[in-house]
């Protein structure tokens, strides 16, 4: 019915996959859209150097949640160096809808908390805070 | 949800829609295939030919610099730019030109007191009154003076429906405070604040009051004198005019006594080495080039609101308001935020459905040319008391119409199928 809201997308969005509290996470990480509101955590259980289990959670839009789920669908058993490696591209080519620049932050925001963990950052570093803030606000 | 609002007693707008939309070029448009339909008012309003046409002239015909030259086109820009002083000086109540100061917005109009009157009035252990309500332009530049001097910031709660608490405003009040920064009308909820009475009882207490209009000078009828605030900021952008435009308006007792907030060019009568002494009233307040042009176009703005009624405007949305609500309460899991009735408030009507995020809503709005806007709205102190991250929004002017009521009611229907909730 809808290009971007496609049944797959509300899928994920309604139905998410590996979402709830990870028992023995080794590495959390959280972050949020501030401007819409979108809030996300991913938790990951590393054993020797691979993604054994992971959890999301989180509230936001349809893109931002959907784009989370799909992406903990696709990590289970990947090495960090192969998490290290997901780029934007990939996300974008992963949910498969036309995404205008206005949501482009929804749909990485799963990326993000998801590197932000595999790298065990305490926070993100300000250089990139800036340019994810850069897409302004206005009244 | 309670609505008051029977579709029976639709009241009728006072004015010609058909005649207005003539003149706005823009909402001839189409987006995604869909005639565009603007409902983001309260982010910005579109712009009549005539303003179009105001500012274009200048350009074309007699574009200068202005106070400086000795030449025809600096002659008459200057006459063009202070004229619009003029214009907006009536429009406001003022009662001296020399009262309005030409501002890029209302952010930059609260900054100019914070930095000037605040930073030299607000000192340690003072007290600044805010309310949920505030835009964050008219509350960050408090807050961060409050930091800087070591002031406390006071804030001032709602009801459930977005009025503002008035007994916990008159309590504070009683407290003493050195200032009541307070927003005549809000842009998340479309609430108008008693700012009439709100006012005398600050200033019996002793407390000098700052009004944000920018949401209200668009919308109803404001008048400084009436309001008897001590300023009054408010946008251009917001009321016809290009961005860039604004004005704050102060008591000229107060502007009299304020140091400059920007310093350099146009502002200064005499500059020497050891020392500067200031132009007079307003232009001590306008460093640099002012954009002229865009004063120019606030200028053309105001009389084509004053040319419809700025108080027909107001009905015109209110009878919008009167049509929406009420269908939008039949649609089962919307919730609206703020005012339920007609009462003390703008065209501004604030609302979430169940089960789909206001981005998902206002993207899927999009597909069908309808322009609203949906986040926190520069609101994040009401969207937490309210206890939600965002809502969509959409805000009436004078040239909507209640087809394109029934266009927003249509698209929540395709959301709502879209997401099948």
């Amino acid at each position: 019915m809808d290009d971007m809201y496609r049944d797959y997308i509300l899928d994920h969005y309604k139905n998410p996959r590996n979402q709830g509290e990870l028992v023995g996470a080794t590495n959390t990480y959280s972050d949020s859209n501030p401007l819409c509101g979108d809030e996300l955590s991913m938790s990951l259980r590393i054993e020797d150097d691979r993604v054994a289990d992971v959890r999301f959670s989180g509230k936001g839009c349809a893109i931002s949640q959907a784009s989370a789920s799909i992406l903990t669908e696709e990590i289970k058993g990947k090495t960090l160096d192969e998490i290290k490696a997901i780029d934007r591209d990939h996300i974008l080519e992963n949910l498969g809808i036309p995404i205008s620049p206005a949501r482009i932050k929804c749909a990485l925001l799963g990326l993000k908390t998801l590197k932000g963990a595999a790298w065990g950052l305490p926070a993100w570093p300000d250089e990139d805070e800036a340019k994810a803030r850069s897409a302004g606000q206005g009244r | 949800m309670a609505v008051t609002i029977k579709p029976a007693s639709q009241p009728r707008s006072p004015i010609d829609v058909a005649r207005i939309r003539a003149d706005f070029p823009i909402l001839s448009r189409t987006v995604n295939g869909k005639q565009v339909v603007y409902l983001d008012n309260a982010a910005t309003s579109q712009k009549p030919r005539q303003v179009i046409d105001a500012m274009r002239a200048v350009f074309e015909d007699h574009n200068a610099n202005i106070h400086r030259g000795v030449y025809e086109f600096s002659e008459q820009t200057t006459a063009a730019f202070e004229g619009a002083r003029a214009k907006v000086a009536r429009f406001i109540g003022a009662k001296d030109d020399r009262e309005v100061i030409f501002v890029r917005n209302a952010t930059e109009g609260v900054n100019l007191v914070a930095y000037t009157w605040g930073r030299d009035n607000i000192k340690s252990g003072d007290r600044i009154i805010s309310t949920v309500l505030e835009h964050h332009s008219d509350f960050v530049p408090w807050q961060q003076l409050a930091k800087d001097v070591g002031a406390q910031i006071v804030m001032i709660d709602v009801d459930d429906d977005g009025r503002l608490r008035r007994d916990q405003l008159s309590a504070e009040l009683k407290k003493g405070a050195k200032l009541l920064a307070i927003t005549h009308t809000s842009n998340g909820l479309g609430t108008v604040n008693p700012v009439k009475e709100i006012v005398a009882e600050a200033r019996a207490a002793g407390t000098t009051v700052l009004v944000d209009a920018a949401q209200a000078v668009p919308h109803t009828p404001v008048d400084v004198t009436d309001l008897d605030c001590d300023f009054l900021v408010f946008s251009g952008h917001k009321m016809l005019a290009p961005p860039g435009s604004g004005a704050v308006w102060a008591r000229m007792a107060l502007l009299e006594r304020m140091r400059p907030f920007l310093y350099g060019g146009d502002m200064i009568s005499r500059v020497t080495v050891e020392k500067t002494d200031w132009n007079e009233l307003p232009w001590k307040f306008e460093a640099g080039t002012s954009s002229y042009v865009d004063a120019i176009g606030l200028g053309a703005a105001v009389d084509y609101l004053e040319a419809v009624g700025v108080a027909k405007i107001h009905e015109h949305e209110l009878s919008l308001v009167a049509y929406l609500l009420p269908r939008l309460a039949d649609i089962r899991g919307i919730t609206v935020y703020g005012p339920k009735t007609l009462d003390d408030r703008v065209g501004v009507v604030s609302f979430n459905i169940e089960g789909i995020h206001p981005h998902d809503v206002a993207t899927i709005f999009d597909r069908e040319g309808l322009c609203v806007r949906a986040g926190h709205h520069c609101n994040q102190l009401l969207m937490t008391r309210l206890g939600v991250a965002a809502t969509t929004r959409a805000s009436f002017y004078l040239y909507n119409t209640t087809g394109e009521c029934d266009a927003l009611l249509a698209a929540i229907d395709k959301a709502k199928k879209v997401f099948k909730v």
